[in-house]
């Protein structure tokens, strides 16, 4: 019964991934590949420096540091770096995995339950509107000095755009996706897990995105009013000197914490989501 | 072969079937008076225009909907029916998990009704090569055509077995082409499978082509208005289209729908 048509179907569709029947790539390949697509992100990055450096050598060294300044600040012992960036990190992980987790149960929950979601929600936008920082002064008198307020108002941040994505993710599923394994009787943790939560993922990783900028702000804010130790509080405490060199490697290390925390996201979107083509 | 199942009781029995929905405080009548027997192995198609109600009536035979009045009942004393189990559902779009390969997606009902693993997995690949789609399996569902999903969507209501297939249009989003095709093919694996299908359409020829009896439903007054036993000689092909029996089974179809 087969005609010819059919065949064209199918083997257009065999010859869809091109790359793979190349075997194993190279690693010299590998880089290249990296290189051609890359590059420009490259020197755009390389060229700001290059600015920033053509910058500083019109203006006193007290307003805007040369990049060779922020580097000798860098490798400078007497910041102790390390301790403060760890610190930073703790928080800014810390509370970015706990607003994950919460917010995607009480996503969950709401999607199980509408009377939960009728009452909650609009609560949690309202909630939303506060300005998260503004609640750094009560955290701190709630928890007092150190990690716990600071992790609490990288939580504050970083919750809304998670339940929210999630939330979203939960509900657009297609409703016969969900007939077809209603028909089979399937268990409500059936759907959840086999249907559900998979078609969410996007969702949630978009939320974990927005999120993981985000926190960032939230942690250093902390560190800024009550703190004595963390980026932050480093920050604070080269302004008092006037320490711009030192300022500029403190924002380096505030930046390379966020950017390790978005990174750490887009490899698990990738692992996730690559195998569908969700993610390009 | 006769269709008349009045010896026996039928695998599929519909008696005064009634449904209505509440839409913004109104009464909506959505089928009503659907009476109509099916016996074991037959290919049944549900034709009608848009508001029919034909996807409400597939719906209440999933037992996704409850009807308001009359009777519905499936399975008889020869054949029993378990509605967790033997019911496979098709869809107008093929509803793949896009995240599972093809192989996966054919085994998302074996794995929600706790079937054996191994048995599945090679009866999964048995009915991939029946849809035409052998060496597949690790395919991901973007990789294949509108016309190869819905053969995937095919092959996974037959994965655990079931008695009776339900199919919403499963070929309504495909071209003109490829919809003709995958007629052909539904016919064999219907004949090779032997399942009961019910089958809810807007194409006449389709119906004709496909059904052993064609309920023809009408959208006002919403209600059914005949069932016309089919029998052209099998196994079809798609030249007994242009025969003068097909012809005449089309033209009746029309007539009841008020449309010549």
């Amino acid at each position: 019964m087969d005609s010819p048509g059919q065949q064209t179907e199918a083997e257009q569709a065999v010859s869809l991934p091109v790359a793979q029947a190349g075997g194993a790539k190279t690693f010299a390949f590998r880089v290249l590949s990296w290189w051609s697509a890359y590059w420009m992100a490259v020197l755009s990055h390389l060229l700001l420096v290059a600015a920033w450096w053509v910058a500083s050598t019109r203006v006193p060294r007290f307003i805007l540091p040369s990049p060779f300044d922020a580097l000798d600040a860098l490798s400078n012992a007497r910041y102790q770096w390390p301790r403060h960036t760890f610190v930073t990190a703790i928080e800014v992980f810390g509370g970015f995995l706990l607003a994950s987790a919460v917010g995607i149960a009480l996503a969950v929950i709401f999607s199980w339950s509408r009377t939960s979601s009728r009452a909650a929600m609009p609560l949690l936008v309202t909630l939303n509107m506060i300005p998260k920082v503004a609640m750094a002064p009560l955290f701190i008198v709630w928890l007092g000095y150190g990690v716990g307020p600071n992790v609490l108002i990288t939580f504050a941040i970083c919750f809304f755009p998670m339940v929210i994505n999630t939330g979203r993710g939960l509900r657009e599923v297609e409703p016969d996706l969900i007939d077809l394994v209603r028909v089979l009787q399937a268990s409500r943790m059936q759907v959840f897990i086999k249907i559900q939560l998979p078609s969410a993922l996007p969702y949630i990783f978009s939320g974990m995105r927005v999120s993981s900028v985000l926190a960032v702000a939230g942690a250093i804010v902390g560190e800024f009013i009550g703190s004595e130790r963390g980026l932050g509080y480093v920050m604070m405490s080269l302004q008092s000197t006037m320490d711009t060199a030192g300022m500029f490697a403190g924002l380096a290390l505030i930046t390379l914490v966020g950017v390790l925390l978005y990174g750490c996201v887009a490899l698990a979107e990738r692992y996730f989501l690559t195998a569908d083509a969700r993610v390009s | 072969m006769s269709l008349d199942v009045t010896q026996t009781q039928a695998f599929i029995h519909l008696d005064k079937v009634r449904k209505s929905y509440q839409v913004d405080g109104k009464e909506f009548l959505a089928v009503s008076e659907v009476t109509f027997d099916v016996a074991a192995g037959e290919f049944v198609a549900l034709v009608g225009p848009s508001g029919c109600g034909k996807s409400t009536l597939l719906k209440i035979l999933a037992k996704l909907h409850q009807q308001d009045e009359g009777e519905v009942r499936l399975g008889n004393l020869e054949t029993p029916f378990d509605p967790a189990r033997d019911i496979g559902m098709v869809f107008q779009q093929a509803l793949l998990l896009r995240w599972r390969t093809i192989l996966e997606n054919v085994l998302l009902p074996a794995e929600i009704l706790g079937l054996p693993v191994k048995a599945s997995r090679e009866r999964a690949k048995d009915l991939l090569a029946m849809v035409g789609l052998a060496g597949f399996e690790d395919r991901r569902p973007y990789e294949l055509s509108g016309g190869m999903q819905q053969r995937v969507s095919i092959a996974r209501a037959f994965i655990h077995d079931p008695k009776l297939i339900l199919m919403d249009e499963p070929f309504g989003a495909l071209d003109a082409l490829t919809r003709e095709r995958m007629n052909v093919e539904l016919h064999r694996i219907w004949r090779e499978s032997g399942k009961t299908i019910l089958f809810v359409t807007h194409s006449i020829s389709e119906a004709v082509f496909l059904a052993t009896q064609i309920v023809v439903l009408t959208a006002r007054p919403a209600r059914m208005a005949a069932r016309i036993p089919v029998s052209l000689p099998e196994p079809r092909s798609l030249a007994d289209k242009t025969g003068a029996e097909f012809a005449a089974y089309t033209r009746e179809v029309y007539g009841l729908l008020g449309m010549v």
